[in-house]
């Protein structure tokens, strides 16, 4: 479980959460469900970090380190400084 | 009047030609439409407003998807870049929808306030955002055009239409666009190996190379461990192992000094399939960003010294030592 927390860096604030459901809407992982009060977090090994729910997200219940995981682009933008992702 | 361009769902010889060149990555920038409304059939005021990206893939799929329907297609600028690498890259994004919403004029041919978008888009798209800034209510739909009519009869997605699907057929999709777009690479390095051991490192070279793009993508759920590199490590191994032991058995030299000849060539063929499945992230939609900097940092190291001792005991050899 450890070493799994340690693959994406989504966090999530029920607190916060307004129950608007777009979460789950916009995942295309299915880490979100629709809860009774505020949104689940049921898959969050799943995340991918593409970062759609936390801009969709009106009350910031939702932190997450947004990119693209292409380890191609990666590289490219620290051989040549660019800034990633660069798709070529 | 704001002005739109008309388009049907009709998919002509010419579509067909381009969504092939596509698929392998042939003229890459080159299969866009024009950016701006479309009508698709005869819209009125109450019709539905689609947003999508101008790739000719995307545009397609979504006029296809909504045949028989009289509908507005708002056509993003993204560059030819498909809705989702967009709103990665920011160009189907929150900035760009507002700049069309008000360049288009779409607010005088319909008389409500509605946008249905693609699920993907959403990394770009804040609907909030949109909202507050341009009066339009953003509502996402299936990640795939093609559940559109199912979605439209309630305006609602099942889990499944929610989910980005990446099955052995959406794999196989990628294949020939890895092919094409390493090839030439491919060619000069196999001509280099070529001139520097013959036909075998042509022949070992080409294994490397199609392991880590058709049999990387067919195989790559059942590979086990979860990290891109060591999938290709276990691959490579796999190649590297039949020319190892084929080159192993081909001399009469003590274990030893024929186990220092063969270990350059499993080295570095192990080495290069891994780092070109690490290659592979960015092409599939289940890798994070975290997780794709952690294997950098992890694993390029490594792959660096199995190949340079590969490249050492090669040179080694040239000056007699461990033979």
């Amino acid at each position: 479980m450890k070493t799994e927390l340690k693959i994406n860096t989504l966090q999530f604030f029920p607190k916060l959460c307004t129950n608007c459901g777009l979460c789950s809407k916009v995942c295309p992982q299915g880490v979100f469900e629709s809860g009774e009060t505020a949104a689940r977090m049921i898959n969050r090994a799943a995340c991918i970090e593409c970062g759609a729910c936390m801009i969709n997200c009106e009350p910031g219940a939702i932190k997450v380190q947004a990119g693209v995981g292409c380890a191609a682009s990666m590289i490219l933008a620290a051989l040549t400084g660019q800034k990633e992702p660069a798709c070529g | 009047m704001a002005e739109f361009i008309q388009t049907t769902s009709t998919i002509t010889s010419k579509n067909r030609w381009d969504h092939i060149l596509a698929r392998c990555g042939i003229r890459r920038s080159h299969h866009s439409v024009q950016p701006g409304l479309y009508a698709l059939g005869s819209p009125d005021k109450d019709s539905s407003v689609f947003v999508t990206a101008n790739y000719t893939l995307s545009f397609d799929a979504l006029r296809t998807a909504l045949y028989e329907r009289d509908a507005y297609i708002l056509v993003l600028d993204t560059r030819g870049v498909n809705v989702w690498c967009a709103a990665g890259e920011g160009t189907f994004g929150t900035e760009e929808l507002i700049s069309k919403i008000e360049s288009t004029g779409i607010e005088k041919v319909i008389n409500h306030h509605r946008l249905i978008l693609p699920q993907l888009g959403a990394t770009g798209v804040s609907a909030h955002q949109v909202r507050q800034r341009s009066g339009f209510e953003v509502e996402y739909g299936p990640v795939r055009a093609q559940d559109l009519p199912q979605y439209l009869k309630d305006h609602r997605a099942t889990p499944e239409m929610r989910k980005v699907r990446f099955n052995l057929i959406d794999r196989l999709t990628l294949v020939p666009v890895e092919l094409v777009n390493s090839f030439i690479p491919l060619v000069i390095i196999a001509g280099l190996l070529f001139f520097l051991g013959g036909w075998f490192n042509v022949l070992w070279i080409v294994s490397a190379w199609l392991a880590s793009t058709v049999v990387f993508f067919i195989l790559l759920p059942w590979i086990p461990t979860r990290e891109f590199s060591t999938k290709g490590l276990i691959l490579g191994a796999l190649v590297a192992l039949p020319f190892v032991v084929y080159q192993f058995t081909q001399t009469d030299e003590s274990t030893l000094q024929g186990l220092m000849r063969v270990a350059p060539m499993g080295l570095i063929i192990t080495a290069l399939v891994s780092f070109f499945t690490l290659n592979q992230t960015g092409t599939t939609p289940i890798t994070s960003w975290t997780g794709v900097k952690r294997e950098i940092s992890k694993y390029i190291p490594i792959l660096a010294v199995m190949a340079g001792v590969g490249v050492l005991l090669i040179v080694l050899r040239l000056f007699g030592i461990g033979k």
